[in-house]
């Protein structure tokens, strides 16, 4: 069982995010949790392709042996561009929520009590 | 202690179980499955790409379309955030 | 947003050269060494982030227009589809390397553990193209994020 500890840690990682979605009360805060998901996942597919006691793929010099799968890395590398572009445009959207409402409360904003 | 709460509750706890049982039953970390795929990959990548990086070699010649939708998805989000903060000339 | 003290600016101008430069070696050396077109242009986007904090947002407006950085955002990405297009006037399908094996400036294939800087095929224009691309992005985003927090009566 402690030998699968990243997959325990992207799990970790999950849970934690996704209770800082679900339970938490200010716009910032849901923000940081749903960019902590997305590490996780980003985790997740680098830990898919590694075989025990591989190196990396690069050729340069290299000392001989076999490779890890570079496949599960090039999409991850896709997977954090398209993560900072979903970032960007949520900040923009909270700094003209709080412009127009005054508040960052998410409990406040559509206009029904508690 | 309303229905949202309950609600919100008995769903972290479904997906909180859900992905601790997935950790422990997946494959041994460091025995993937053999992939044909990838094993020709780290054949023939200096012979035909002619680069030393197997990882830059994907990105930009085996799978050079998902980098062209990746590229599209910046410059999206890049045009959406100017047009938000435009400030309107009289 | 306002600038910070004259030691903070010193030192921003002092060590702007050196993260210019480890930044375009990450860029142009992308089919030897581990990089590539986004982790340099995300080098080099946060050494210009620098000297924003730095200087203050106001200096920075007077230095450079948004126009220009949609100019060369617009150019690596046309840079990138028209090499995409070249491989069909050149070879078979989208996307072809039809500069290895050929005597192009870009044509050798390495022997075994050599790394030359002419090798590769279209993989270093590639790179270049779209290290501009994420440069001029991500400048865009942030300074558009600075200017809008500046002046708080004239809110649109």
């Amino acid at each position: 069982m402690i030998d699968n500890l990243p997959f325990i840690a992207v799990a970790a990682l999950i849970i934690i995010g996704l209770y800082a979605v679900l339970f938490r009360r200010n716009l910032i805060k849901i923000v940081i949790g749903i960019a902590l998901i997305e590490s996780g996942v980003n985790l997740f597919l680098v830990a898919l392709g590694y075989r025990t006691g591989s190196i990396a793929p690069i050729y340069t010099s290299s000392p001989g042996g076999i490779m890890s799968y570079p496949v599960p890395q090039a999409l991850t590398l896709t997977s954090i561009v398209i993560g900072v572009a979903v970032l960007a445009l949520m900040l923009s959207l909270i700094i003209h929520i709080y412009r127009h409402y005054g508040s960052l409360d998410v409990r406040k904003l559509g206009g029904e009590d508690q | 202690m309303n229905i949202r709460t309950i609600a919100a509750v008995i769903f972290f706890t479904i997906v909180s179980v859900f992905m601790i049982f997935s950790a422990l039953m997946i494959h041994p970390f460091g025995q993937p499955d053999a992939q044909a795929m990838d094993q020709y990959i780290i054949d023939n990548t200096v012979n035909e790409t002619g680069a030393n990086n197997g990882v830059t070699a994907v990105v930009f010649d085996y799978r050079g379309f998902d980098t062209l939708g990746e590229a599209t998805v910046l410059f999206t989000a890049v045009a959406g955030v100017v047009i938000l903060f435009r400030r309107l000339k009289k | 947003m306002k600038g910070m003290s004259k030691i903070v600016k010193t030192i921003a101008n002092i060590s702007f050269p050196f993260i210019m430069i480890y930044g375009l070696y990450i860029i142009m050396h992308g089919h030897l060494t581990p990089g590539g077109g986004f982790q340099g242009g995300a080098v080099v986007a946060s050494g210009i982030v620098l000297i924003l904090v730095a200087h203050g947002s106001e200096w920075m407006q007077t230095k450079i227009k948004e126009h220009d950085l949609s100019l060369y955002e617009s150019l690596g990405a046309f840079c990138f589809i028209l090499l995409a297009f070249l491989g069909i006037a050149f070879g078979g399908v989208f996307f072809t390397n039809f500069m290895v094996n050929t005597n192009l400036p870009f044509g050798q294939i390495p022997i075994d553990g050599a790394a030359n800087l002419n090798t590769g095929g279209t993989i270093p224009l590639m790179n270049l193209a779209v290290g501009l691309k994420v440069i001029a992005g991500l400048f865009a985003i942030i300074l558009v994020m600075a200017i809008a927090t500046l002046k708080k009566e004239e809110s649109t």
